[in-house]
């Protein structure tokens, strides 16, 4: 009991020096100790909660249907492309009736080459060892496209990586707010920004898909036609924004959002909020070739499937830039800049979860787990030191080093505190005396049954750890599935539950029982007041 | 100084006289507290049954009759509305919208936008929305994680002990789950994703107890070979009773606190976990150790084990 080697007296000396100094950097405010704080020292912190800091969190699911939509746009478009440059297949009828790509091939010769074609536009899915569409022929002259399995849910991903980084755009276009958008699971991604209160404008900027579109204006469409629903063959009906109607367009794209490479809110020349774009190398380069060969004719500017407006294209534009109007306010205009700015969702995504708190009750929250904290330590503290006298003490000074480590522990892992966590954290120190009081009474236990102090001490730490250790794995386990299935507040405060019970058994056995061995070297005790 | 000293020295209770009192008790309780769960049902929160739910604290004095009115004229659907302490600070809840499975991805976070428009001044403190889908998944996971923690637990110490162990381990922790249950049926106190964590929590300390009980009891089935289990079992509750009680005081000493003067956004969780630490001192008293009676546990049983259990123990350094 006595032996307890140099080594280890600093070995531990060290580890709570570790923790204590780990823990300086979040309980004191930065600007405070700038001036003292080395810079060869680490400046970690422990990251407040949105329900102690105040903010939203929203939670965005990919809607399933309008991707599957998107994918078999996309591939139409690059099936008319890739088509287009073989000028012998001539096709028609083109649906993406049942989710599936179906198209006719005119001359029955030409079937196997648009086959071949169709074929060379479909990808491997890696690992799969499957490609991302089936081509097969019906009837001898329909070439039918149909998504895989594997196809379909690579898509996904690589649309709910694409979606994460345009929702990171959208709030935080100049990339210094901490905020946090990350995927979960499959198709769902998870934003919380600390600071926003009322999150309506944040989810209207987020949720606009902004898919800009310019296409040419069909002429020759029937206007009693267009009104029913009904377009000639290469166009499509779209409703105008405002609701005045419907236009045929089209269907082949002049230029798309995707070749932009800014957009901005500006005013036009009667003082209306319109928006100003700019189009990249490419997308100038087209633009200028196609309102060069449309003068006089009209085109359509497109956003999320709906006719913002039609201008006359009066003389070729070929500046690469242009503006659009469509009846905006400045706040509308300026938003959607913004997602301009950012790119196209490749995907609708609908919000299904979403949680705010103000800063006002994140501090009242803070506040009374602050006061709640300092009342139950004391309290423990005091009822310890009454019951267990000097060895209340030294349970004690544990209790104050295992808080520096908990603290510590969980700002270099960058940590999350909720407002469960606190709560998590005065269990601790409700609980972390457990070890302590197991192994005084075994103490008092072993004197009246005659021992002597030394083996009475050595005896009491011996036969406590066994329980201390088998009661800590079952809040390991408890604690460690708590961590798995539960969600932000909840897993902090599993997390502050798990890093308590290791840090605890540290404290309250190894620590401990290096101040009593110290005390015992030291003082000679005759006798044990426990 | 003279220290504190909860419970005497050298306590001779005999805690296995009452046993079969104990076990009707904790029956008919525990049956008390199933049927209330099930007839009643819980008042679960948003977060397992979708809608919205918004903490709102308004300038002046708003007489609930009078914000239910008001609330009622904005046409947002059926709300419930419960004052939080005083006459400023309300609690407005509104279900999850109807419709059929496809809407269930929907959510409703109408009273966030429509309050500070209704009454000027007036401010949404906190607003959960959760759609129909997500509170399924909350409540599916949450059920998944309460059972696998219980089972874990009760697979642990079969293994560090012995089966009958294991299986005391296990109704103990159906004793105390469903006793908290019956709790929150009967006081309709809200059921959220913080309750949830506390009845994990409840699993993790309420074992807390039987454990350090068990442990004493395996230590004195090896000293005294020839004792019978009853007194055994009261020799060992005895020799742990001052521990039981200093521990479950401390543990609720802290929650206590957290109770009476934490943020009441936690009460909830403070006041399962305090409940769960009451009733699982109990029932490591009279469920843990009289269950290790009738599943025929003997100051034999566990000889040829013994060698075994002395080797896998951990050691102090």
């Amino acid at each position: 009991m006595l032996d307890f080697p140099k080594w280890k007296v600093w070995l531990i000396g060290i580890v709570i020096a570790a923790g204590v100094l780990l823990s300086i950097p979040t309980l004191i405010e930065r600007t405070t100790i700038a001036g003292y704080w080395p810079k060869w020292l680490p400046d970690y912190k422990i990251s407040w909660g949105l329900d102690l800091a105040g903010g939203s969190h929203l939670l965005m699911e990919a809607d399933a249907q309008d991707a599957q939509k998107q994918r078999l746009q996309g591939m139409e478009d690059s099936v008319a492309t890739e088509l287009r440059r073989d000028p012998r297949i001539d096709i028609g009828d083109i649906s993406t009736a049942g989710g599936r790509l179906s198209f006719l091939v005119r001359d029955p010769t030409q079937v196997d080459a648009a086959v071949e074609r169709m074929r060379n536009l479909t990808k491997p899915v890696a690992l799969t060892g499957n490609r991302d569409w089936d081509v097969s022929v019906v009837d001898s002259t329909r070439v039918v496209l149909t998504p895989t399995a594997s196809g379909t849910a690579q898509a996904l991903k690589d649309a709910m990586g694409v979606a994460r980084d345009v929702v990171r755009r959208r709030i935080d276009p100049g990339g210094t707010k901490e905020i946090t958008v990350i995927t979960e699971g499959n198709s769902r991604i998870l934003v919380e920004v600390p600071g926003v209160e009322n999150p309506e404008a944040l989810k209207k900027l987020i949720g606009q898909t902004a898919r800009l579109e310019f296409k040419l204006v069909d002429l020759s469409a029937n206007p009693q036609d267009v009104q029913r629903g009904q377009a000639p063959p290469g166009s499509q009906v779209l409703p105008m924004a405002d609701g005045s109607g419907f236009i045929a367009v089209k269907r082949r794209v002049m230029v798309s959002g995707d070749q932009l490479t800014d957009a901005k809110q500006s005013y036009d020349q009667d003082g209306r909020p319109d928006i100003d774009i700019t189009f990249n190398t490419a997308g100038a380069r087209r633009f200028a070739r196609v309102t060069q060969e449309n003068v006089n004719k009209p085109f359509a500017i497109i956003l999320d499937d709906k006719v913002l407006s039609s201008p006359n294209i009066n003389e070729p534009i070929l500046g690469g830039r242009a503006n659009i109007m469509g009846g905006f306010t400045v706040q509308s205009a300026h938003d959607l800049a913004v997602s301009l700015a950012s790119g196209k969702l490749p995907v609708k995504l609908n919000f299904i979860e979403e949680r705010t708190v103000s800063a006002e009750l994140g501090a009242d929250s803070v506040h009374k787990g602050l006061i709640a904290s300092v009342i139950s330590v004391v309290g423990v503290m005091i009822f310890m030191l009454v019951t267990y006298g000097r060895f209340g003490v030294y349970a004690n000074i544990a209790l104050v080093v295992n808080a520096f480590l908990i603290l510590g522990i969980m700002a270099t892992f960058n940590a999350t505190l909720t407002l469960p966590g606190i709560a998590g954290f005065i269990l601790t120190i409700g609980a972390a005396v457990d070890a302590n009081v197991l192994i005084n009474e075994r103490i008092r236990e072993e004197i009246r049954r005659g021992r002597r102090l030394l083996d009475a001490v050595e005896t009491g730490y011996h036969e406590a750890f066994r329980a201390i250790f088998d009661a800590n794995v079952t809040h390991v386990i408890s604690a460690a599935i708590m961590a798995y299935f539960g969600s932000g507040p909840v897993r902090g405060f599993a997390v502050v539950l798990l890093i308590g019970v290791v840090t605890s058994v540290f404290t309250a056995v190894y620590f401990t029982r290096m101040l009593v061995a110290l005390w015992i070297r030291r003082a000679r005790p005759r006798a044990l007041h426990i | 100084m003279k220290l504190l000293k909860l419970v005497p020295e050298n306590t001779n209770l005999d805690f296995m006289r009452w046993r079969n009192l104990a076990l009707v008790l904790s029956l008919i309780a525990t049956a008390a507290s199933i049927a209330f769960t099930v007839y009643k049902g819980l008042n679960l929160g948003i977060d397992f049954v979708g809608g919205e739910l918004v903490r709102t604290e308004f300038q002046q004095s708003v007489h609930i009759d009078d914000l239910r009115a008001r609330v009622a004229r904005m046409g947002v659907g059926e709300a419930s509305i419960q004052a939080l302490g005083n006459d400023r600070t309300y609690q407005i809840r509104l279900p999850k919208p109807p419709g059929p499975e496809s809407a269930s991805n929907t959510m409703v976070s109408k009273l966030r936008v429509l309050i500070p428009q209704q009454f000027p001044g007036a401010r949404v403190d906190a607003g959960e929305s959760v759609s129909g889908k997500v509170s399924e998944e909350l409540a599916q996971d949450s059920a998944m994680a309460i059972g696998f923690a219980m089972i874990g637990i009760a697979l642990y110490i079969w293994f560090r002990f012995e089966w009958q162990f294991g299986v005391g381990a296990l109704l103990t922790l159906a004793h105390d789950i469903a006793m908290t249950l019956g709790f929150f049926a009967f006081t309709r106190l809200p059921v959220d994703l913080n309750v949830v964590a506390a009845f994990l929590t409840i699993v993790g300390y309420s074992l807390n107890d039987t454990v350090v009980i068990y442990d004493r009891i395996r230590e004195d089935l090896r000293k005294y070979r020839k004792m019978a289990i009853l007194p055994l079992l009261n020799l060992s509750l005895n020799e742990t009773l001052a521990r039981t009680v200093v521990t479950s005081f401390t543990v609720l000493i802290a929650l206590g606190v957290l109770m009476l003067v934490g943020p009441q956004v936690i009460f909830g969780l403070a006041i399962a976990i305090f409940l769960g630490v009451v009733i699982g001192t109990y029932s490591s008293i009279y469920i843990s150790a009289p269950v290790l009676v009738w599943l025929g546990v003997q100051p034999d049983s566990f000889l040829k084990a013994d060698d075994k259990d002395e080797a896998d123990a951990p050691q102090t350094a």
